[in-house]
């Protein structure tokens, strides 16, 4: 009975034919591929998750430690005697609420980034869309984020805040600010496999960029006039929203639909580029 | 069925560029490209085109067009660099060919190295969902071939173990279980059966021969001409990155690869440039000789041979305490003996000015196969001409055990003098 089933199964795989030819220019992303690679996506992100905490003392704690302290960092010297302005909102939970997207964003993109040249073993040996990589780079963060969570929650308690209707919106920030790093990490991920100097840019890019961001300080601290440019740092609009979704604190304006746009743009352009390039990754990683 | 067409190559070309298999570049080169660029184009209209193109670019393949049926094993032969791998490369989807178009009729597995994205940290048992997932698997697959591949590797008891608690025997039977297990109907292995000892070799290969059974075909690199040739129904020899030989003759296109090393080292010695050493003692020659004294391109298990090294002592230097060495490896790499004067008798301790120094071995313990040697001259343990690959040894199967009859090919290295004998007690 088994054999038959099987003989089936095989009789039907014989239909898919594979074209091999090279190919030159713009290509697009091929969706229903990487549909059905979505297992391998996954059991990458599950690899990440049980290799990475093997062997430390305080494990999955890390996911935690790390936010946490940069809020009692960022409270007592920023909140505490540079005297930034939370708008009303204790300065502990305003920075934590922004630090949750942010460090989402941060570690999104140096894991992508780092996951091809961490890969290049495989990705010499064997076939599969390439951009499965990165892309679990950036999903993998997600666990973590969960776990620092958990905090944010303590935190709301502790100072007696209610989460109102808005936070029905978080869903759809965590997905901009997924978008955001896929978008960076596409484009960084394809470039680091050329040129290695992308993985020295990108401490110094979290940085500049961190302090770009309303991570410290809130978006009204900038005249009203600079808002909309503001937007075009995708993480200005990710984090007023979150502060909005879960604080309650000023709703995005417009400034939304620009770093929504520029998302859009970064995507698709990171996924060109990446696509343009991936032909070669195995010839030069 | 038999008739059914698995893969069409038609003129598949690879080029690279000289210098893009360079780790990597960095941003500086690329910039200083770009900026250098147009100065560049300006000194290059000066120059012939064709002179350009045949500096700047290699072609690791050229012009390759074959077919293979469906439910075929077809064997590649090549020395190293004939663009095997790459080729094995570009049909697996790793690399993109320059030119040319292939098309294949199924799901492609490909083997090109055991244990790809094996993860030390993690267990067996999660190694062989990754691992199968890596290579094309899907989860219920993975679980269909559970119990036939822990049963195939034979490492129950390590299941929940990390792998990087396993010895190199397991974690290579663990993985070659999870690829031989993946039901592609098209399967690419590249060396990995030189992995392993005999007796999983032989599971391998029998593995191999039931996959082509079941109506999948199989494309296979393998240095083990034995073993290509008990398998194969087709081979190709290449050779500089083009088709050499094409056969359904197996042992026919075996002969042909054996004609092609026969050449390559036939290189006098005299004219290497590859060598190491002070150079006041040259090698000039190195082959094996028979009981005639005849030089021999192809040897046989079981003969006499006389390995000579003829030598050139061009400066006038002391000339005793000289030890020489013949060092016989396998193609992939392990040590099969180190023949030495210094360890087997004593060192030279006068030696003429032009001559040969010879290395008898009365019975040649060699199993059938290609080895290559390497040669070495010391005098007061000072190196004076060292080559490596200066030599290829063929061994054709012989009658080591002086039995009248050749035995059946061995897996291992080397025959063993043995005395067999039943006693009561």
């Amino acid at each position: 009975m088994k054999n038959i089933a099987k003989h089936e199964c095989f009789e039907k795989n014989i239909g898919s034919i594979i074209y091999i030819k090279p190919t030159d220019g713009w290509i697009p992303v091929d969706l229903g591929e990487l549909y059905s690679y979505r297992e391998l996506l996954y059991n990458f992100i599950l690899r990440d998750l049980k290799v990475r905490y093997k062997q430390t003392i305080l494990g999955a704690s890390w996911a935690i430690i790390q936010p946490l302290f940069m809020m009692i960092i960022f409270t007592l010297f920023f909140g505490k005697f540079a005297k930034i302005p939370s708008e009303g909102i204790p300065y502990p939970l305003f920075s934590y609420a922004a630090l949750l997207p942010w460090t989402l964003f941060a570690e999104g993109i140096t894991r992508s980034t780092n996951s091809m040249i961490q890969n290049s073993g495989i990705m010499t040996k064997v076939y599969f869309p390439r951009m499965i990589l990165p892309l679990s780079g950036i999903i993998s963060p997600l666990v973590d984020f969960a776990v620092a969570f958990g905090v944010l929650v303590v935190l709301m308690i502790y100072y007696g805040f209610a989460p109102t209707m808005n936070i029905l919106w978080l869903p759809a920030f965590i997905l901009l600010a997924l978008m955001t790093s896929l978008g960076i990490g596409l484009w960084l991920s394809a470039l680091n496999v050329q040129y290695r100097d992308f993985q020295y840019v990108i401490p110094f890019l979290i940085q500049i960029w961190l302090f770009a961001s309303p991570v410290v300080y809130p978006a009204s601290l900038l005249p009203e006039s600079y808002q909309l440019i503001y937007g075009l740092n995708p993480m200005a609009g990710v984090i007023e929203g979150f502060r909005w979704a879960l604080l309650g604190m000023n709703p995005p304006s417009s400034m939304i639909l620009i770093s929504t746009l520029i998302v859009i743009i970064l995507d698709i352009s990171g996924a060109f580029y990446f696509k343009r390039t991936e032909k070669i990754f195995a010839d030069v990683v | 069925m038999g008739k059914e067409l698995a893969i069409q190559v038609r003129h598949i070309g690879k080029r690279y560029k000289i210098g893009q298999r360079e780790p990597y570049k960095t941003l500086r080169d690329a910039i200083a490209n770009m900026t250098s660029a147009p100065i560049k184009l300006l000194k290059q209209r000066n120059k012939l085109v064709k002179n350009r193109s045949s500096q700047e670019y290699f072609w690791a393949l050229k012009d390759i067009s074959f077919d293979v049926e469906r439910g075929e094993i077809m064997g590649f032969f090549g020395r190293n660099g004939a663009g095997k791998s790459t080729l094995l490369k570009i049909l697996s989807r790793i690399t993109m060919p320059t030119e040319g178009d292939i098309t294949m009729h199924g799901r492609v597995g490909s083997l090109l190295e055991v244990g790809t994205g094996f993860h030390p940290e993690l267990t067996g048992r999660e190694n062989i969902f990754l691992n199968g997932s890596i290579l094309g698997m899907r989860k219920g697959e993975i679980e269909d071939k559970f119990d036939e591949i822990v049963k195939f590797s034979d490492v129950e008891r390590f299941l929940d173990t990390p792998v990087k608690r396993y010895s190199s025997g397991m974690y290579v039977r663990l993985a070659f279980a999870v690829a031989a297990n993946f039901d592609s109907e098209i399967l690419l292995v590249d060396e990995v059966l030189a992995v392993g000892d005999s007796q999983f070799q032989k599971k391998c290969l029998a593995k191999m021969g039931q996959i082509a059974e079941e109506g999948r075909t199989v494309l296979l690199i393998s240095h083990n001409l034995a073993s290509i040739s008990a398998l194969c129904s087709k081979a190709i020899v290449l050779k500089g990155g083009s088709i050499d030989f094409l056969s359904n003759n197996v042992n026919e296109a075996i002969q042909h690869y054996l004609g092609q090393i026969g050449e390559i080292s036939k290189i006098s010695l005299a004219d290497r440039t590859d060598r190491q050493g002070k150079g006041q003692i040259r090698m000039i020659h190195f082959a094996p000789y028979n009981d005639k004294g005849c030089e021999q391109t192809i040897i046989t298990s079981g003969q006499f041979v006389d390995f000579r090294i003829y030598y050139n002592n061009i400066v006038n230097i002391d000339r005793n305490n000289i030890i020489s060495a013949i060092n016989i490896v396998t193609q992939t790499g392990p040590l099969v003996s180190l023949l030495n004067n210094q360890v087997a008798s004593e060192p030279f301790e006068s030696i003429p000015g032009q001559g040969y120094i010879s290395c008898i071995v009365e019975k040649l313990p060699l199993v059938p196969g290609i080895f290559t040697v390497n040669l070495v001259i010391k005098q007061n343990e000072i190196v004076q001409d060292l080559i490596l690959d200066a030599a290829t040894l063929i061994v054709e199967p012989g009658d080591f055990y002086r039995t009248g009859k050749i035995p059946p090919s061995s897996p291992g290295c080397v025959f063993f003098d043995q005395k067999w004998s039943v006693v009561s007690v």
